[in-house]
């Protein structure tokens, strides 16, 4: 029992089951899920599948983070690849070929992917702190994908590229199953190969790290390329969702939910010790949250209270030193009555 | 003397945490004008018995008296405020605050109510000199070395009204003529009536200094003595408890040894890097130890950068087992054998919140690339031989290191780097702060991977042991190899001639 208590995502957990009573009670079909047409519907499944574009950003800025790093470009990732997806459909003589599509985001991910790059080369070589290099990208990236538009808001009308965000396999939606996917290859790749450890050791240690040979250099460099290439593909889930490409309103703000979701997770915004598994619980909470704002009818003017209300309980009910306090506090309390009492020191 | 009261006096001093009592009723007591010197291991409870006088730490039972009256300190700052000063072996200042606002902060000079910035700039000027240091109280503490920042730690300390001064390691990283000042200092301070706690690991310093000494083994008191009338030895033994483990006498490289320079493991020609040391030659045979000594500052860590690529080499050659290899970073140099311990552990050294498996594993699993992952079983498996072979307390392989002791902490980072099998180990002061124990053991383990053929540079602050772990000694001054000397040629007062010789026979360029 006290095993469970002290597991560092039992915190985040109990946050999330609670957010997830609480709807239940205040209205039923909350938790309700139904089959059509083989394919699975309610409010519990539409969180998984919205989720999706906040989950691929944030397990791509939980790696960078643990480099002791942050990308604060990752909105503007999302609005560039957007933007060259579209434009590659717009451009085409069958907006409804499958092949096009698949181009389409092929390219618009290759060139997150080499916008990461550029953030990973600005940290890593040229030795720019993250929270500046990456702001270079977060100002002049929707600039960028708004030239590629051409400065306006490029609508498609393309059945599989709508299928990314709405479409549904194994019934499941699609969106869904792809922050899926990035969820098992990204903890495989971290805990299968030495990547996920050498990481830490950098994000810990940087010189220490050097010292012992690690290449802390391409580790750092490959977080951000990771970041990068996620925020391109939830750019894309984005930009499908709405089947248009908006430079102005795609991912705005999302760097900061990420990073909201990391921490909700337990990964200390210090670097080092990271989780996969906390940041998926993080992103989860988040987005229970909104789905409860607009499913309790919470005005749109007290919304962002709300939220932010929300958020300062669940931090500080994970704060260990403030539970510490509380418990010392009612030891305290307890003995006086007893005799001299130990205080256990967690 | 009897008829002094003591100024401070502890009695009975009990701290536990948890079920292990880290002070066992110990007695303490510092009269004024007298250095009192605190002797134990790593982990005998010397820390928390300053804690428990300075109000760092409250005591379970016990009673402390200053100048005859029952106090209880809530916080170093109430003891700060009666007159009890510290300076901690961790420096605590702030690096990005200018020198005079280090040593004024949170008690800055004021004039109608204003901090005066003129005030605190003079007065700081008066105390940095007192200290015998010339330099701008204006300047940011973080651009200068170490050891003045330490020295200005002490400034602080004393710029208040100290009546007792706790000095807890406080020439760790001063070098020979700073110690110096500092001693000058502490003297000064003795004859002004100030009680000082004086801790250090180094021998020499306690006997030139301290008057009285207690030793504390396991939390407990062993003893209370007067330094003239106790022996080295028997202070050693009392500390460790224990008949002190001898020093493995190595078999030395014998002098006829032929063909010594076809044996070269390495060879150095022409070293220079940055200020730090110019046209160095190094040899180092196989199953050699090269000792180096040096004062703070001539170069030994420069040298050793130098040699394991962890600093961009200016001119000079390095040729390994004959070959000529340009050693550009840490990973490079690890390839062709050669390692490097930093003498900053914590810094450079340990990644203190990761486990004593991964910490030990982490160079060689970087060698072997990010997608060959060492099985767990084997990481542990090898984990788990370099914990038995070098005697890692506690045997806890998911420990994080930065919770053990200083000395098993070193032991870890030279299983890391023995975990690549090197064939030249470069060690920068890999003894510093750590009990007198764990330095025998390192010591002896130096000794038995030479006599297995290893090569090693061992560098160190104590020329002693240097004599005794090298077999040759390279003597450092002023970023040059001035000579290199054979080990049973010198005696640690001949050594320590050529260590602190001015530079002025140097006068061909």
């Amino acid at each position: 029992m006290t095993a469970i208590y002290k597991h560092r995502l039992f915190w985040p957990i109990v946050a999330l089951l609670t957010l997830i009573v609480v709807n239940a009670v205040a209205r039923p079909q909350f938790i309700k899920i139904t089959m059509r047409d083989g394919e699975l519907y309610g409010p519990l499944i539409s969180i998984l599948r919205e989720s999706a574009p906040l989950m691929l950003v944030a397990l791509g800025m939980t790696i960078v983070i643990a480099t002791r790093g942050i990308d604060l470009s990752v909105g503007a990732t999302m609005a560039v690849s957007g933007a060259v997806a579209l434009t590659i459909i717009d451009g085409s003589d069958d907006p409804g070929n499958v092949g096009t599509v698949l181009i389409a985001c092929v390219v618009a991910v290759l060139v997150s992917l080499v916008l990461g790059a550029w953030n990973g080369f600005l940290v890593s070589v040229v030795g720019i702190q993250p929270i500046i290099a990456t702001l270079v990208l977060m100002l002049a990236g929707r600039g960028v994908a708004l030239l590629i538009t051409g400065g306006f808001i490029t609508t498609v009308n393309s059945e599989p590229f709508a299928f990314i965000a709405s479409g549904y396999l194994f019934a499941l939606p699609f969106a869904f199953l792809i922050g899926l996917v990035a969820i098992i290859v990204l903890s495989l790749v971290e805990r299968r190969t030495a990547l996920g450890v050498l990481t830490e050791a950098v994000g810990i240690n940087p010189e220490a790290s050097r010292l012992a040979g690690v290449r802390s250099r391409s580790i750092i460099w490959g977080a951000y390329m990771v970041s990068g290439m996620l925020a391109g593909i939830a750019g894309l889930i984005y930009a499908s969702n709405i089947k248009a490409a908006d430079a102005n309103a795609a991912g705005v703000f999302i760097e900061l939910y990420a990073i909201l979701a990391v921490v909700l997770g337990g990964t200390s915004l210090n670097g080092g010790k990271f989780s996969i598994a906390g940041t998926v619980v993080g992103v989860l909470i988040i987005q229970t949250l909104e789905s409860t704002i607009l499913f309790l009818g919470v005005s749109s003017a007290q919304s962002p209270v709300f939220f932010a209300v929300v958020v300062v309980i669940v931090v500080i009910v994970q704060s260990s030193r403030l539970r510490d306090g509380l418990a010392a506090l009612s030891t305290r309390l307890r003995s006086r009555s007893e005799a001299d009492e130990k205080v256990e020191v967690a | 003397m009897d008829e002094v009261r003591p100024l401070l006096e502890l009695t009975g001093a009990t701290v536990r945490f948890g079920a292990d009592a880290a002070l066992d009723h110990v007695d303490f007591r510092l009269f004024p004008g007298e250095v009192h010197s605190l002797m134990g291991e790593n982990g005998a409870g010397k820390s928390t018995l300053i804690k428990a006088i300075t109000g760092a730490l409250a005591m379970d039972e016990g009673e402390l008296r200053l100048a005859g009256e029952r106090v209880a300190f809530a916080s170093p700052h109430e003891a700060q405020r009666a007159g009890i000063s510290t300076v901690y072996q961790e420096i605590e200042l702030l690096p990005n605050l200018s020198v005079a606002e280090n040593i004024f902060l949170g008690r800055e000079p004021r004039r109608s109510g204003v901090i005066s910035r003129q005030l605190m700039r003079e007065r700081a000027a008066g105390l940095l000199q007192e200290l015998g240091l010339s330099i701008d109280p204006g300047s940011l503490l973080g651009t200068h070395s170490v050891a003045v920042q330490q020295l200005v730690a002490i400034a602080r300390a004393i710029s208040a009204d100290v009546r007792v001064l706790v000095l807890d390691e406080p020439t760790s990283s001063l070098d020979l003529d700073e110690v110096a000042e500092l001693f000058r200092l502490i003297r000064e301070l003795k004859a002004r009536g100030v009680a000082i706690l004086f801790v250090s690991h180094f021998l020499d310093q306690v006997y030139e200094l301290a008057d009285r000494i207690t030793v504390l083994r396991d939390g407990a008191m062993v003893g209370e003595y007067l330094t003239g009338e106790l022996l080295r030895i028997d202070l050693v033994q009392k500390m460790l408890g224990r008949e002190i483990g001898e020093v493995r006498a190595r078999g030395r490289a014998s002098e006829d040894d032929a063909d010594e320079a076809s044996a070269a493991v390495l060879r150095a020609r022409g070293l220079s890097v940055g200020q730090g040391i110019a046209d160095a030659d190094v040899d180092l045979a196989e199953g050699e130890v090269l000792g180096v000594a040096g004062l703070l500052g001539s170069g030994r860590t420069s040298l050793a950068h130098g040699l394991t690529g962890v600093a961009h080499l200016e001119a000079g050659v390095i040729r390994i087992e004959s070959e000529a290899v340009r050693l550009d970073s840490p990973r490079h140099a690890i390839s062709f054998g050669v390692v490097y311990s930093s003498e900053n552990r914590r810094r450079d050294g340990i990644v203190a919140e990761l486990s004593v498996v991964d910490n030990i594993t982490l160079a060689l699993q970087s060698e072997r690339g990010v997608f060959r992952r060492i099985p767990p079983a084997r990481r542990r498996e090898l984990a788990a031989s370099w914990v038995d072979a070098l005697d890692i307390r506690p045997p806890d392989l998911d420990r994080p290191v930065g919770t053990l002791s200083g000395g098993n902490q070193q032991k870890v980072l030279l299983a890391r780097l023995l975990a690549l099998s090197p064939r030249v180990l470069v060690l920068d002061e890999p003894t510093r702060g750590i009990d007198v124990g764990a330095k025998v053991e390192i010591q002896n383990l130096v000794a038995e991977l030479a006599d297995n053929g290893m090569s090693v540079v061992f560098i160190s602050a104590e020329l002693e042991e240097v004599l005794r772990v090298g077999d040759r000694v390279a003597v450092m001054r002023d970023g040059r190899i001035v000579e290199t000397v054979a080990a049973a040629d010198l005696t640690a007062d001949s050594l320590l001639a050529l260590v602190a010789q001015p530079d002025e026979d140097e006068g061909e360029d």
